[in-house]
């Protein structure tokens, strides 16, 4: 059923869960992805999504602790772009809750709830393996249009 | 991100600049909120126009003085939304509480 097709391309990052690193993580991950000429919009996207999920990791997964967050982005041949982000945090214990709109577990930090929706909204799937106390991977994936070059 | 606060009779106004996410909301929410507590105002007006990039923080922002500026008996206007960013501010519900607009038109909802 998976293809495992080789990436073109991919670049691996890890850095501490602190918050003034979630622009950073959107950041690198965008310069990473333009050397594919993504859209204005696409890129915008991307980087919400990634921003999502890395805040995710700073606020629960290592909610009062600083931990470190791996971000692993690879490219594929047909514009197709898979975007990692893993933490050795706490765990997610009911993944659908976690996933449903405003659903959050931190209301004191004025978290609207809607990280997941924001991703799912944004990249083409979203997918979430975790297991409790051991820490959680989100797997974004997005395919970019091709746009017709210029010469 | 910047924020600058102008006050117009009994409205203030909160001029947001630059990316908004969960690192930056917190010290902004804290200028807006101490400032309503002081002054007051019947509207508070949160001017997006700067904006260039904001994730789901920037709706808890929203909400969160959305809620203040109710338990006061004001209200609250977000204005100036720039194009990239309506699609998060649709998605988050914000449509249905009317309180959007773009260049002085309220945003429609569109299903």
């Amino acid at each position: 059923m998976v293809k495992l097709l080789k990436p073109l391309n991919e670049m691996n990052l890890s850095f501490d869960s602190c918050s003034a690193n979630e622009a950073f993580a959107r950041s690198a991950v965008a310069a990473f992805v333009t050397q594919l000429d993504p859209t204005v919009a696409e890129l915008n996207e991307l980087r919400t999504a990634v921003s999502e999920a890395v805040t995710n990791c700073v606020v629960h997964a290592y909610r009062d602790t600083i931990g470190k967050i791996f971000i692993n982005v690879k490219i594929f041949s047909d514009m197709q772009i898979t975007v990692k982000i893993r933490d050795s945090g706490c765990g997610i214990a009911d993944i659908s809750k976690a996933m449903e709109p405003l659903y959050t577990t931190a209301p004191d930090e004025e978290r609207a709830g809607l990280g997941f929706a924001v991703m799912q909204s944004f990249s083409d799937s979203v997918s979430v393996r975790s297991s409790v106390g051991k820490g959680t991977t989100v797997t974004l994936k997005k395919k970019l249009s091709r746009r017709v070059s210029n010469g | 991100m910047r924020t600058r606060i102008g006050f117009d009779g009994d409205s203030m106004t909160a001029y947001l600049s630059g990316e908004i996410d969960h690192h930056c909301a917190k010290n902004t929410r804290e200028l807006i909120d101490s400032l309503i507590q002081q002054k007051k105002p019947k509207v508070l007006r949160l001017d997006f126009s700067g904006v260039g990039f904001m994730d789901s923080s920037g709706i808890g922002l929203i909400i969160g003085r959305y809620r203040m500026m109710m338990l006061y008996g004001g209200y609250v206007r977000v204005v100036n939304v720039p194009e990239g960013l309506e699609k998060l501010m649709l998605l988050s519900g914000l449509g249905a509480l009317d309180i959007l607009e773009r260049h002085g038109e309220a945003i429609e909802t569109t299903e």
